[in-house]
């Protein structure tokens, strides 16, 4: 009853207004669901009636081959616990290792803030570079270990200021409470702040875990053992550089035939590649905006 | 308990004495450095200012088994060498066009979205299509790009829509749209998060004056909407200005064939190619310092401008 009574005061030329955004809208909605849908499909036809007619909903023609071929290969799998394993322990280290800084640099009092404020924001606005970064990370010793794709990056300076912000933004009773009950900085940190901090820390954890698992740059140069690449390097050799990985299609007997099977391969590989993203990031959307918010005050 | 000693405000304290207020705070809050700093800073000091002693390679004839102090040093030839060459402007030109135009047609999408967004009436639709629209942005790189060609492949469906048989990722004509295009596809969405929130906080009350004044949706933006959102808008321009030597060679690497280079190289993906592929260790280290001094230099640029036309508030 409401709503109606609020969309009738809209005079006739808001109206149609109204219905040219819905239709914008609409239209973007669209686009981003069209190629989907697309690749959805097409994972499931024969690749010589895709390469000739398109998408047909000619169902005898569809087939699991595809997925059975990617699902069996052991390099995905290989690829798959190791973004799980990098992913994860990127989101950890950086996530704690933010927090606990954040809070010295939230507070009004603390000695050093401007000194340490300035040390972290000039890596914001210079460093060394590809080469020189990728020199240190070899005389450390680091080449072909997962340390070197997470410790360059697991303090973020932005999200430091995030943290910090939100911290600001927690009532100074809570502190005040905790000084009468003669608490130390360790207990009211964990006891009493991060408690109220959880929709910053999820959403700090979700750029993380999603920020190391769809990249590949780092890993690309840092590792070259097959046997510790990440999911996404896996996926470049078989979306980019069109070298599926040698079991998938070996059998095949002509050239033709295997690339036809190359391209299929390719919708399969991305429906299973993105699939535990995308089904896990709905649950998440409450976070977004409190979290993303708190981000965007200036801190 | 431990603020008295911080709280000595009286202006006119000697040395001695703030010295003396400073090693009693740190004793005091010893864990606020070692347990809660120690980590960042330590991370920060190996792994940024680390490399930084590395830019000096820049000025050398590096050579990897001699070292920093063993190598020879050549002054700016590096850099010289790169900003004579026809290359150089050519990879400047398409590093530049790339962000720009893709800043241009990419900034304002988020902002209309989240205009369209805040005139749907049911949260529950609302929500759904956010769930849509943010949903490209957990799709990877590589993902997308893989996208990308098979849509536009020879025998892909845009080619069997048109009827063509166009091979879209050898054109160099075609990559600078395929790029920013992809890019309005994935991030639109979420880029529209952080006006969608900053609208839903816009009074409520003040809206409802408004269109009981009779205000129509133009004059209900310009005097409600769009003041709710133009710090925000301001300052993701700034930011994005800011980062426009910094495109990330991630995307333009992945979408680049041998036959699109002439409008695909950009600086990032040229000085992976000399650094790591070629070897060439100082002239790569030089081309990266110089990329990444421009991008300091606009930086601080935009920052001034935007500080100006807003009364004084920048970053």
């Amino acid at each position: 009853m409401k709503k109606k009574s609020r969309f009738a005061r809209y005079s006739t030329e808001d109206k149609a207004l109204l219905l040219l955004g819905y239709i914008l809208l609409g239209l973007f909605v669209l686009a981003i669901v069209i190629p989907m849908v697309y690749i959805v499909v097409a994972s499931f036809m024969d690749p010589i009636t895709l390469q000739n007619r398109g998408i047909t909903f000619d169902f005898e023609k569809w087939t699991l081959t595809a997925y059975e071929r990617v699902i069996s290969n052991s390099q995905i799998w290989i690829g798959f616990k190791n973004a799980v394993i990098y992913s994860v322990v990127f989101m950890v280290v950086s996530v704690i290792v933010t927090m606990l800084a954040a809070y010295p640099m939230s507070r009004s009092d603390f000695k050093g803030k401007g000194f340490f404020n300035i040390i972290f924001m000039i890596t914001m606005f210079f460093g060394g570079g590809l080469i020189p970064t990728y020199l240190l990370i070899s005389n450390l010793g680091l080449l072909d270990s997962m340390w070197a794709v997470i410790l360059p990056g697991a303090f973020s300076v932005w999200n430091m200021i995030i943290a910090r912000t939100y911290y600001q933004g927690v009532p100074q009773e809570l502190r005040e409470a905790a000084d009468v009950d003669g608490a130390s900085e360790i207990v009211y940190f964990f006891k009493i702040l991060l408690p109220v901090c959880t929709p910053v820390i999820a959403v700090l954890a979700l750029w993380q875990f999603v920020g190391m698992w769809n990249s590949y740059f780092d890993a690309m140069i840092y590792l070259n053992d097959t046997a510790k690449q990440p999911l996404q390097l896996v996926l470049r050799s078989i979306l980019i550089q069109n070298q599926p990985e040698s079991g998938m299609i070996s059998d095949m007997q002509s050239t033709a035939e295997r690339a036809q099977l190359a391209e299929l391969l390719k919708y399969a590989t991305i429906i299973i590649s993105s699939l535990p993203l995308l089904v896990m990031y709905p649950f998440f959307q409450k976070y977004f905006d409190s979290g993303i918010m708190a981000g965007s005050v200036k801190g | 308990m431990e603020k008295k000693s911080v709280t000595a405000k009286g202006g006119r304290q000697s040395l001695g004495e703030k010295l003396h207020n400073t090693v009693v705070y740190v004793t005091h809050h010893w864990q606020l450095y070692l347990l809660f700093l120690l980590p960042a800073l330590i991370l920060t000091l190996v792994f940024k200012y680390g490399p930084m002693g590395g830019v000096l390679i820049a000025f050398q004839k590096y050579n990897p088994f001699k070292g920093i102090m063993g190598s020879e040093w050549v002054g700016f030839k590096h850099f010289e060498r790169f900003l004579s060459s026809p290359d150089f402007l050519t990879y400047l030109a398409n590093t530049l066009k790339l962000s720009i135009y893709g800043m241009l047609w990419g900034f304002p999408i988020p902002i209309l979205l989240a205009f369209l967004l805040n005139r749907i009436e049911s949260t529950g639709i609302k929500k759904k299509i956010q769930l849509v629209l943010y949903m490209p942005n957990f799709v990877s790189v590589i993902v997308l790009c893989g996208i990308v060609r098979i849509l536009l492949s020879v025998t892909g469906p845009l080619n069997q829509m048109l009827g063509t048989s166009v091979n879209f990722m050898t054109m160099p004509e075609a990559f600078r749209s395929i790029y920013i295009v992809s890019g309005i596809w994935q991030g639109a969405g979420w880029g529209s998060i952080v006006y969608t929130a900053a609208l839903s906080n816009a009074s409520k009350d003040l809206k409802e004056a408004a269109v009981i004044d009779g205000a129509n949706i133009f004059q209900q933006i310009k005097a409600v909407e769009w003041p709710a959102i133009k710090d925000m808008v301001l300052m993701q321009f700034i930011l994005q200005a800011g980062n426009i030597m910094s495109i990330g060679f991630e995307k333009a690497y992945a979408l680049q064939t041998d036959l699109n280079l002439r409008t695909s190289e950009i600086i990032s993906t040229y000085v992976y190619k000399k650094g790591l592929l070629d070897g060439d260790y100082s002239f790569s280290t030089a081309v990266g310092l110089f990329n990444t001094v421009i991008n300091v230099i606009l930086l601080v640029m935009v920052n001034k401008i935007v500080s100006k036309m807003n009364d004084g508030k920048g970053l």
